[in-house]
Order: structure tokens, then sequence, then C-alpha cells
């Protein structure tokens, strides 16, 4: 396999397994029942789409490699993930302000990555895509709701907007392997995707009557995760994720 | 924010297309797009429906259980209102 193809699958599947696994931090934590149950739905959603791409790796690999060889035996630097995703979950307003962005951004993604050259590519995009559009509902729809809701929960809202915003700009800003791979297999073209995402997310904060953040103006994003320079939490993940692993290599149960 | 400020919402779910829509369960939810997107999350998560109705609980009525005798008993003796005595060909199969 291809070794830039196989960085770009990394990008893909390590997204989706660090949002999924701070969502399902939200077991048994959701402000009422039934909003943690959507959390949790929504974080296995992420981890299965994660491992529908790692097990194309493990079997394009071969070397005895399965889908749990990546989540569970790389390093942090090895990790390619987006900062935006592995960033504490804050309080629900921080959560959904991160999930409105990212699932935003997926939705985009996935809609151009259908028409990718590659075929298992564009086969995940399409079924990511169905669950990526629920993502967006729902993310968006509380974004609204606090937004437009309580003189306390706009607040909390506003903050959690302006928390996160920085994270942003770190998706749209293709990595070295992103350009190289984008003209052979028809990848989507980020630029496009930041002009989608920018309409729908003026849209939600409109109807939210909450406001772009005052740092959106400097236009100043942090970056890093895309080549491996990740923030200090992603070793707590990792620590939370392959303890047993790391303790007990190879086991079974 | 706790859940008695919420209305309560009755669940329904039509397994799949042509049959009715069949009571599953209650959950609360300050209006009916919200509840059904959270009777999708509850309900529907091992592929249980296609559709779902969401009907506040307060629209419910229903008969009161002490009326039950005067409801309900006068059907006991009653046999002759089932249609069982009727002789239907073999071939009808559904009835």
């Amino acid at each position: 396999m291809h070794s830039d193809l196989k960085q770009y699958c990394l990008q893909l599947a390590d997204n989706s397994l660090i949002h999924g696994h701070r969502l399902s931090e939200w077991c048994g934590h959701g402000p009422i029942l039934e909003v943690d149950m959507a959390l949790s739905n929504i974080a296995l959603d992420n981890i299965g789409a994660a491992r529908s791409i790692y097990a194309f790796l493990a079997e394009q690999e071969g070397e005895g490699k399965t889908e749990d060889y990546y989540p569970y035996t790389r390093d942090v630097r090895e990790f390619l993930n987006v900062l935006l995703v592995e960033l504490p979950n804050g309080d629900f307003a921080d959560t959904m302000a991160k999930c409105l962005f990212f699932d935003a951004y997926q939705f985009y993604f996935y809609t151009a990555l259908k028409q990718c050259n590659d075929s298992t590519l564009a086969a995940i995009a399409e079924k990511s895509l169905k669950e990526v559009t629920y993502h967006l509902r729902f993310s968006s729809e509380w974004v609204i709701r606090l937004g437009d809701g309580t003189e306390e929960s706009k607040e909390n809202m506003q903050r959690a907007i302006s928390n996160f915003w920085e994270y942003t700009g770190e998706l749209f800003q293709p990595s070295a392997i992103e350009t190289s791979l984008q003209k052979t297999l028809q990848l989507p073209d980020l630029n496009l995707i930041r002009d989608q995402w920018m309409e729908k997310i003026s849209e939600v904060l409109q109807e939210a009557t909450l406001s772009f953040p005052l740092s959106s103006e400097k236009g100043w994003f942090q970056q890093g995760g895309k080549t491996g320079i990740h923030s200090e939490h992603l070793g707590f993940i990792l620590a939370d994720l392959q303890f047993m692993q790391r303790a007990y290599p190879n086991s079974e149960w | 924010m706790s859940n008695s400020e919420w209305p309560l919402w009755e669940i329904f779910i039509r397994s799949k297309a042509g049959l009715d829509h069949k009571h599953v369960g209650s959950l609360h939810a300050s209006d009916a797009t919200m509840a059904i997107e959270m009777a999708r999350d509850v309900y529907t998560r091992r592929q249980e429906g296609v559709s779902i109705w969401a009907v506040e609980s307060v629209h419910i009525h229903a008969s009161n259980p002490d009326d039950a005798e005067s409801f309900y008993d006068p059907m006991n003796d009653k046999v002759y209102r089932h249609p069982t005595f009727y002789d239907l060909p073999d071939q009808l199969k559904h009835m």
C-alpha cells in the first residue's frame, strides 16, 4: 500500500477514534438520560467508522496486523488526528460546540469524499455520511437551543464557541500528504470545504443568536495534530485507551 | 435543569412499513422535535423502527380503572359476539 494513502487513512480513522473516545467519556454523565444515550450512540458511530478504516489498513498491510494494531500500539506522535478532537469535553455546551465544528466538517468532507477515485474511501464516505448527517443535526440543534435559550445557557454557549474556535482552522489546512494525494485521488478540496463549513456555521450561529468569537477576525489557528504534534491531552487519552494492551500485550477475553 | 421541568411524551414506533405504530415507552423532552430526536436515540438504536410518533402525555385520555366492572365485565357471557361460529372455507387463511 502506498505510504501516503496509509497516512491519509490513519488521519481519517484517528479523527473518528479520538472524537468517539472523547464522546464515550460522557457515558453515565449526560445531563439527562436521553442525551446520555445519544452521545453514546454518536461515540459508537465514530468508533465504528474508525474501525472500518483500521481494518482496511490491516488487510492492506498484512504482516499479521489486525484493526487493533493501530489504536492500541502506536504512540502519541504517530496519531494524526486534528487537535480539535483531542481537547477535553468541558461542560455540555463545550462538547456541543466541539461537535458542531467537527460534525459540520465531516459532513462536507464525506460528501466530497464520496466522489473520490479510491473505491474503499468512497464506500467509507458513503456509509459515514448517513451517520454524520444525524450527528450534525444533533449538535446544531443543541447549539441553537442553548444559544437561543436562557441568559445563562447563551453565555455558556458563546463561551464554548470561543473556546474551540482557534482549533477549527487546522481542519482546512492541508497536510503534505493531503496535498500530494489530492489531485491523483480526487480527494476533497479543503478550501471548498472551508467555505461550505463557514456558511453552515454562520447559519447555525445566527439562528442561535450567537456571534462569531472576536478571535475569528485575527484568523490565527492552532495546528500540529495532522503531523503528529499534539497537545498534552492526547497522551492521557492513550494512557486510558491503551493501558490493557500495554500491561498485558495481546491479551484476549 | 431537572427532568420535571420538561413535559412527558409517549413514543410510538412503527417497526416496518405497513404495520401499526406501537407504544414503546415515554420520555421527557422540551418540545416535539426534541422528543422525536430523543426517541430515535433511545428507542430505535437496535433497528426497532422506521417511523416515530411522539404525543404529549397530557393529550392521552384513559379510561378509569374504577369503571372496569361496568365497562368490561358485561362482555364476559356474550360469546355469540365472537365470529367463531361461522364455518369458513379452508382457502381462507387469515381470518
